[in-house]
């Protein structure tokens, strides 16, 4: 174990949320049992009264795990001088098998929480709240996850040795072994490159053909969810490269370094935020031909797309922008 | 758009008014707050600070530094050792260090003596650091005398005070030449205290140790990346036993946050049942309650952090000389570079923003479900 | 129109202290009309106004608000319609103290988002309407009994509601004020609001301005002496 400030602040405030979300989601038990619109009875108005405070807190998690994203990966670098062999997070990640799901989970949770704000917004908007239940079953999905979280987290500074020898970025996204992740990083460059950006102009096509038309709502929304992976993986196989102008540098935590003026915290919020409304976008399609939805889900998934397709540009003009200034010129 | 942030701002707007009406009934639980974090703060500036100044010093530091040791002990190492280190593939240059531990029984206080390679002195002067100036009261052109192991008193002449980056280390420092060094402590002409190596290559340091190691078996070789190492993990772990220590004031922060949140006072009850009457909504008076808690939270942090970093950056952390460093007498003066990034601020925000926001948005929630008929009760 | 069938407003449901307060009551309520609700303490006048409101909902029964139904509409739209549609006096005035007369008039319509300057505007021109232009920027304690009701009737039309809702809103004025309540009212009635008043005094109820007087007892409607003003009848029940 090793006690550093962050690690402490990471895992006390994981478990204040922790105790939060199973709160909600006791709550959101009863309220899939004894909800009843139609009723005037006081249990109803409680019930209904509890969904205030569940909404509030899922938005705090929401924000909480964008920080706590970034916090996590940027103690988790600090410590790499603590660990032989590690020069930035990702040789540090690796001292366990519980670092890399954490991250994961982080991520996913993050993911998860806004889609759940997303429905929470759109169902508050109907005058007779339709998917109220579905919503609340959903956060059944996520209280395990975000306590696997906290466990995981826990385990992860808990079994960490200071004297592990780990690898680092320079061998973990090498292209010499074979390992999934540097895989990843020696996938060639220029059919990456092609991938990279016939996703984003599908993306970006349509999401602007959904938010004049409002159809092929699915078709976006797994072209958003491909995008980012591909995305994801194209940080790791070339773009991270050009920031670093080091051909054999495969590094996706680097870029947070100050080194790299932060650049990585602008590509990240980026994607996540594109990823998330994109998403959005096709986790509201089920719920379209309700009633007393038609008038808000359309509106409101148009504002996404419009939000996703936002994000990615501003993702690709960044990375087009390094790709064009760099000294580096991986593809001649 | 445009009507969400002014919804924002005119919510904003009357919770800040609310605020400063009752800025008394407040007054208390910020002022906890504010200590709350300069507390934690000060923790966490200082030994980042520290752990700053630590990298500073070791960065000047050999790659690695070859002990002899003698059942578990160090010992001097034979000036013999330096041609067979030079064999070594990889080393490039080896060198000898002549240093040690002097008792000065009239300040009562251990200085570190060092008879570097590199700093021409000439046999009866010496180069000394801030605290042992300080606390002897010696300045450029007094003289200074030592006992030596035979009994002797030997004079040395102060040729300069050290100007240092880093007081930390080098307040207690005392500079002489070998020829000085060895009357001294009687270290004879065939011993060095260590050995320090350069390697032209980084990436085999761990290569060239274990070559080391071969070849002198009566030898340790510390590598430098092991001492940044060591001290990293020291200073996080004493800022983390610091934290665990204050974690009892952070609980007892949240009860008295959530008490405060719980137990409003009647006029504050009134006004809530008033604006939900006159047709404020429960998201809103959430909202407006998110808002209050933000208000009170981020000054309060704001205070905090800027009395931290004067705390320990103008003040050297005053509060915490006797606590946190085990310098005792010849505890360096010396201020701090200032050093916060955003990691730290976050870290703090977690300890303390977050726990909170946490602990009061139960009881905010319960002040926003009043019943709108109520106000018609009152 | 506002309708309600056969609305029943229970407290405390299925605990020892149930209590229903409003007990089966239909009626019709015009629009452009101004209604008293009338009958001796407890009988359930200020729940039928909040369940008409739209500040409680009914346990059950049906109310249908200008054609729509908000019976089983959560709070969150009942607020929404309670915000746009009706402005609240209530007996107390209810103002909140410390912060200055024109700040309690624009606080309902605070979270609908409107541009603070248009807002102020349209809050000044409603002082001036009720002469109290020159005390806006005063704090609400050192108004008068009279100033405060009429800085409550500006605050309650600042969202331009067009049902006006008030529970006994002459108990704590002299019956100067009283009367001048009246014609304040009076002018609303010539703007074409309608208007609901719970009340017991008889400056109010004998007022040529009200068209209909609902009489309740024990949550019920007294069905002898509901229908147009029966004057003469009520003054026997005034000494109720
Ligand atoms: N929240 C509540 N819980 C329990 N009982 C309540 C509640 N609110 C009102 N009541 C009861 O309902 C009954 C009707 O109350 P209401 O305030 O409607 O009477 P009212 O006609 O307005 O009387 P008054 O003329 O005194 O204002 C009263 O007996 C009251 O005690
Ligand atoms: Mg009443």
């Amino acid at each position: 174990m090793i006690f550093h400030p962050a690690i402490i602040a990471l895992c006390v405030a994981s478990l204040f949320i922790c105790l939060m979300i199973a709160y909600s989601a006791y709550y959101g038990i009863k309220i899939v049992k004894g909800w009843d619109i139609k009723s005037g009875s006081e249990q109803q108005l409680v019930l209904e009264r509890r969904t205030y405070l569940i909404s509030a807190i899922l938005t705090y998690v929401f924000g909480f795990y964008l920080i706590s994203l970034f916090l996590y990966v940027f103690t988790v670098d600090r410590l790499h001088i603590v660990f032989t062999g590690a020069m930035c997070a990702a040789g540090v990640l690796k001292v366990n098998s519980y670092g890399y799901p954490t991250l994961l989970l982080k991520i996913m949770i993050f993911i998860f929480a806004g889609l759940w704000l997303i429905v929470n917004y759109a169902d508050n908007r109907a005058y007779d709240y339709p998917i109220i239940k579905t919503k609340y079953l959903l956060l059944l999905i996520l209280t395990p996850l975000v306590i696997t979280e906290m466990i995981l987290q826990a385990g992860y500074f808990l079994q960490m040795h200071p004297n592990i020898i780990t690898s680092c970025c320079g061998s973990l996204f090498s292209e010499g072994k074979s390992s999934l992740t540097s895989e990843l990083a020696s996938l060639p460059v220029v059919p990456m490159e092609v991938a990279f950006y016939l996703s984003m102009l599908l993306t970006v096509y349509l999401g602007i053909s959904f938010h004049r038309k409002g159809e092929k709502g699915y078709l976006f929304s797994v072209t958003v969810a491909i995008a980012f992976l591909i995305s994801l993986v194209s940080i790791i196989s070339f773009i991270s490269v050009y920031y670093y102008e080091l051909p054999t540098h495969h590094c996706p935590f680097c870029i947070l370094q100050k080194e790299y003026g932060y650049i990585g915290y602008f590509l990240y919020v980026a994607l996540l935020g594109g990823a998330v409304s994109g998403m959005g976008v096709g986790v509201l399609m089920p719920f379209r031909n309700i009633e007393s939805l038609t008038g808000i889900i359309p509106s409101t998934q148009r504002k996404l797309a419009l939000i996703a397709v936002v994000f990615f540009l501003i993702f690709t003009a960044l990375v087009t922008y390094r790709i064009v200034f760099s000294n580096l010129v991986l593809v001649s | 758009m445009e009507r969400w942030i002014e919804r924002q701002k005119n919510i904003l707007d009357f919770t800040l008014s609310s605020l400063f009406r009752r800025k008394w009934k407040n007054a208390a639980l910020a002022l906890v707050y504010v200590f709350l974090v300069f507390l934690l703060a000060s923790v966490i500036f200082f030994t980042h600070a520290l752990k700053q100044e630590a990298g500073i010093i070791l960065q000047n530091a050999p790659e690695m530094i070859v002990q002899r040791s003698i059942a578990g002990r160090q010992a001097p190492i034979p000036l013999s050792y330096i041609d067979k280190l030079k064999d070594i593939t990889g080393v490039s240059a080896v060198k000898k260090r002549l240093w040690g531990y002097y008792y000065d029984p009239t300040a009562g206080a251990n200085y570190t003596v060092m008879a570097p390679e590199d700093v021409q002195l000439d046999p009866r002067s010496i180069i000394i650091g801030e605290g042992v100036s300080r606390t002897r009261q010696v300045f450029k052109g007094s003289t200074m005398r030592f006992r030596a192991y035979d009994g002797k008193i030997i004079a040395f002449e102060v040729k300069s005070i050290m100007p240092s980056e880093s007081e930390l280390v080098s307040s207690d420092l005392v500079l002489m030449s070998e020829d000085g060094f060895r009357r001294l402590f009687d270290a004879s002409g065939e011993y060095a205290t260590d050995l320090t190596l350069q390697v032209k290559n980084p990436r085999e340091l761990s290569v060239i140790a274990s070559k080391v190691v071969h070849a002198l078996p009566d030898t340790r070789p510390i590598l430098r990346d092991e001492l940044l190492r060591t001290y990293e993990s020291v200073f996080d772990w004493r800022s983390g036993m610091a934290l665990f220590l204050v974690s009892g004031a952070i609980l007892a922060f949240l009860i008295l946050a959530w008490d405060k949140a719980s137990g409003m006072s009647h006029e504050e009850k009134r006004e809530i049942g008033i604006l939900k009457g006159i047709g404020w909504e429960t998201s809103e008076v959430v909202l407006m309650k998110f808002w209050e808690g933000m208000v009170v939270s981020l000054s309060a942090f704001l205070a905090g952090i800027i009395l931290a970093y004067i705390h320990v950056f103008f003040t050297s952390a005053a509060f915490f000389e006797p606590a946190l460093k085990g310098w005792a007498v010849l505890y360096p003066r010396f201020k701090l570079t200032p050093f916060i990034d955003a990691s730290q601020v976050a870290t703090l925000l977690f300890l303390t923003v977050v726990p909170y926001t946490l602990a009061t948005v139960i009881p905010s929630w319960r002040a926003a479900t009043v019943d709108p008929d109520s106000v018609m009760r009152m | 129109m506002i309708t309600l069938a056969n609305v029943r407003k229970i407290f405390n449901q299925a605990r020892p202290n149930e209590y229903t307060a409003v007990d089966g009551v239909s009626l019709q309520l015009e629009e452009h009309d101004v209604t008293v609700f009338k009958g001796p303490s407890g009988s359930g006048k200020t729940t039928l106004l909040s369940l008409v409101g739209c500040m409680a909902r009914p346990t059950s029964g049906r109310i249908h608000l200008l054609g729509r139904e908000i019976t089983s509409l959560p709070e969150r739209f009942l607020t929404e319609i309670r915000r746009k549609t009706f402005g609240f006096i209530f007996q107390q005035f209810h103002l909140i103290k410390g912060i200055s007369v024109l700040d309690n008039v624009m606080l309902p319509a605070y979270p609908c988002g409107e541009r603070l300057s248009v807002l102020k505007e349209r809050a000044l021109h409603l002082l001036d309407l009720f002469n109290v232009s020159q005390k806006a920027h005063t704090r609400v304690e050192w108004l008068s009994g009279g100033e405060a009701q009429r800085v409550a009737i500006a605050r309650a039309l600042i969202n331009g509601p067009s049902i006006i809702i008030a529970d006994e809103p002459t108990a704590h004025l002299d019956s100067m004020h009283s009367h001048e309540l009246v014609e304040i009212l009076r002018g609303l009635k010539n703007d074409r609001k309608t208007i609901l008043i719970a009340s017991h005094d008889p400056i109010i109820y004998d007022s040529d301005i009200v068209d209909k007087v609902v009489h309740l007892r024990d949550g019920k409607v007294d069905e002898g002496d509901t229908g147009p003003r029966t004057r003469g009848h009520l003054q026997l029940l005034k000494g109720r």
